[in-house]
């Protein structure tokens, strides 16, 4: 079941945390409200790590990262990066990467088994994704759009693309990533991997996201698995075009 | 799989669908994410836009008010009622207007409606289309024009007063077709009729000084401008006059004799003292009878002397010719052929007395005809300078002027003419005294005006004539076999007047005369 929140008056929750099945990485706020609201879904689960990355809030767009590892980018002070290493559990690999586009939450977009990448990225960071996080690497557009991060919000179980996606491109990108794709809007905007943090089971996305479109990201990352209801079976029809 | 322009693969691209956002119906992805209705549901373009405002309209003159001071004409539900409608509302230049017309409402409501159909850009550059109504309160105000009117319908602020000293009314008539055929008197408030004069009164100043402008154009003129002080206001220094132009034509008209004096006869090259005004348009032409020389003199030149006529066509007497010698001399003076040559003639009053005149009709004039002219001889003028050329024996006995079609003129008579004319709108001035005009004169100048047209085609060039509906072509082809008739207007230069009946337009203009 997918939450609704913010972080300090701004919906885009996918920019200030990053979620993944073995850790949860959150921004500093000056209020807790943030940081308690991943309590209460995550606690004693997963780890859940208050960072910054080179002092900026912003981590879910400058890091990005799966069950096997992080990758950081050359902007982490060494302290923040002893700070990772420290919290999360041993057989997350942290790397801090030398890339000249180095927000890699927006270029990245990843799960555990395969990973879009910015069509401009170096062929040594791509082998170095390959190496630390274990996956595939396709470097892919999305809509026309490189960001591939910003656009996609990808899980283990499923992902939501941008809104103005071809059938065509759903249809590729589907198979590249074997998961099935929606082309979808959160917090109604296109922009959907900065504005929804999501993990095989659990979903946070922004507070301006209407019924409508939660019912769309618990349908498509199938989060209500773990609550069994005849009504999923017939939303998932109504509401799902393109399932591969 | 097609390849575009260019040669290159491009594979087709189906746009596919999403959710919209709020209500979930699927929906082909668009800017703001959202169907069309949640869009309309969140945001109203039109918020902000005038929906109620209030017009102005004059039920006298059909006009609607636009601030502070114009009145525009227009119909009910016309395209220039939707205009002026459009730009008496505020802000409306925020939006695009895609679409705009009128919703019917009962004309006796008082009220217009208008669908108007507008564009704006919302939320993430979407655009969105939007249709509103607006309703125009219409409320009776009469216009300026129009109230003053109704106060006091002979209201005028400036008159022109014109004259002209002789005894006919010729000019008057020829004057009366030009001011029709040129729309001058148009907006006129008011035409009178006067002894030896028309009065025009307007309501404009500006268009008594058109007026007065068109009339120097045509005739030759003198005039003067008064003003007279209506009322005064103190507070803000406005002064409300009643303007008066008096005009003067000049007296020389067409076909009159003129004895020039010395001093303007030399000024001219020494033209014979007796002179025949051919022409009057805004010069006068001069023509002497016996050099075929011809002289124009304009308004301030013949205001400098001030001649008057020595004879005019009321003196005309009726001449037999017995003989046309072959002319001496031939010449064209403005467009018109004269050929000088001596001819017979006797008084038709006078038969036994035969004269030999030179004359300049030479062209038209044969033997048997009859022509009209000037018994000097016998003739009684009240002129110094020409009882002195009379003593010298310097005057000829007679002139002709021109031919007389009368005994043709027999054959027609009682049979309408072939061409009707229009008049002017004009008032009778029923004074006392005995100074107003004689109803049986006026009918005899008119007949003789008629004449004049017939057998003076430059004459008609500046007037519209229109066919007679009464007329039958039939009579007229009959009598023209046997020999020459009398001169008539040709068929091709009469108008058929514009027609505006129940069913339609009548017959239109035909080609315009010459």
């Amino acid at each position: 079941m997918a939450t609704r929140l913010q972080f300090e008056n701004n919906v885009e929750v996918g920019v200030f945390s990053k979620l993944t099945n073995a850790y949860c990485l959150v921004a500093i706020g000056d209020s807790e409200n943030f940081y308690s609201a991943f309590q209460s879904e995550l606690a004693g689960v997963i780890p859940i790590v208050k960072t910054d990355i080179g002092g900026i809030r912003s981590i879910g767009s400058l890091c990005a990262g799966n069950k096997n590892g992080l990758l950081v980018p050359h902007t982490t002070t060494d302290q923040e990066l002893q700070h990772l290493r420290n919290s999360l559990p041993d057989q997350v690999v942290v790397q801090r990467i030398d890339e000249r586009l180095s927000a890699l939450g927006n270029c990245i977009a990843c799960n555990d088994h395969v990973a879009l990448a910015h069509p401009d990225l170096e062929k040594e960071t791509e082998e170095i994704i390959a190496d630390v996080l274990g996956v595939e690497v396709f470097r892919q557009t999305i809509a026309e759009k490189i960001l591939v991060g910003s656009y996609c919000a990808l899980s283990n179980r499923g992902g939501i693309v941008h809104p103005h996606t071809s059938v065509e491109d759903l249809n590729e990108l589907s198979t590249l990533l074997q998961v099935p794709l929606v082309a979808g809007t959160v917090n109604r905007s296109d922009v959907v991997g900065a504005g929804i943090a999501v993990n095989d089971w659990t979903a946070f996305c922004g507070s301006d996201t209407t019924a409508t479109e939660l019912s769309v990201i618990d349908s498509i990352f199938k989060l209500r698995q773990a609550q069994p209801s005849s009504i999923v079976d017939e939303m998932r029809k109504s509401l799902i075009d393109t399932y591969v | 799989m097609d390849q575009d322009s260019s040669g290159m693969f491009k594979v087709q691209q189906t746009i596919g669908s999403v959710v919209c956002c709020k209500c979930g119906v699927p929906m082909p992805p668009n800017a703001a994410n959202m169907c069309v209705n949640c869009l309309r549901s969140e945001v109203d373009i039109t918020e902000g836009l005038q929906k109620s405002i209030q017009i102005f309209y004059c039920p006298e003159c059909g006009c609607y008010l636009q601030p502070p001071k114009t009145w525009i004409k227009a119909q009910w539900e016309s395209r220039d009622l939707l205009s002026f409608c459009i730009k008496r509302l505020k802000n409306l230049n925020k939006v695009r207007l895609k679409n705009a017309e009128f919703v019917w409402t009962e004309p006796h409501s008082k009220r217009i409606k208008l669908k108007l159909t507008v564009q704006a850009e919302v939320l993430n550059g979407a655009v969105l289309e939007q249709s509103y109504p607006v309703e125009y309160t219409v409320r009776d105000n009469l216009c300026e024009s129009c109230s003053r009117f109704q106060a006091n319908p002979d209201q005028w602020v400036a008159s022109v007063q014109l004259r002209q000293h002789v005894s006919h009314r010729r000019s008057f008539f020829y004057l009366e077709q030009l001011i029709l055929r040129h729309d001058a008197a148009s907006r006129a408030v008011r035409i009178k009729q006067v002894h030896q004069g028309i009065d025009f009164f307007f309501g404009n100043k500006s268009h008594a000084d058109s007026f007065v402008d068109f009339l120097s154009k045509v005739v030759p003129i003198e005039y003067r401008q008064d003003k007279q002080l209506v009322s005064h206001d103190v507070k803000s220094s406005l002064y409300n006059y009643k303007y008066t132009y008096s005009v003067k034509i000049c007296p020389i008209c067409r076909e009159d004799l003129i004895c020039l004096p010395s001093k303007v006869s030399s000024s001219l090259g020494n033209l014979g003292p007796l002179v025949v005004c051919t022409k009057v348009s805004d010069r006068i032409t001069l023509l002497d009878p016996r050099t075929l020389r011809c002289a124009f003199l304009d308004a301030r030149q013949y205001w400098r002397s001030g001649f008057q006529s020595a004879l005019t066509s009321r003196q005309l007497v009726k001449y037999s010719v017995f003989y046309v010698e072959p002319p001496v001399g031939e010449a064209t003076v403005g467009g018109q052929k004269y050929a000088l040559s001596y001819v017979l003639i006797a008084r038709e009053s006078d038969i036994g007395k035969m004269l030999t005149v030179q004359t300049h009709l030479g062209h038209i004039l044969k033997t048997g005809d009859q022509a009209l002219g000037y018994d000097i001889y016998g003739a009684n003028v009240n002129d110094d300078e020409m009882a002195e050329y009379r003593l010298h024996g310097r005057l000829p006995e007679a002139i002709l002027i021109k031919k007389c079609y009368d005994k043709e003129r027999e054959r027609k008579k009682g049979k309408p003419r072939a061409f009707t004319t229009k008049k002017l709108p004009m008032e009778m001035d029923e004074s006392r005294g005995g100074r107003g005009v004689d109803p049986g004169k006026m009918e005899n100048e008119y007949e003789e005006f008629l004449r004049d047209l017939e057998e003076n085609p430059e004459l008609r060039f500046n007037i519209s004539l229109y066919k007679n509906k009464d007329y039958q072509e039939s009579d007229e082809t009959a009598s023209m076999t046997d020999g020459e008739g009398a001169p008539t207007v040709p068929i091709e230069e009469l108008l058929a007047e514009l027609e505006l009946s129940e069913e339609g337009e009548g017959d239109g203009e035909d080609d315009m005369d010459e």
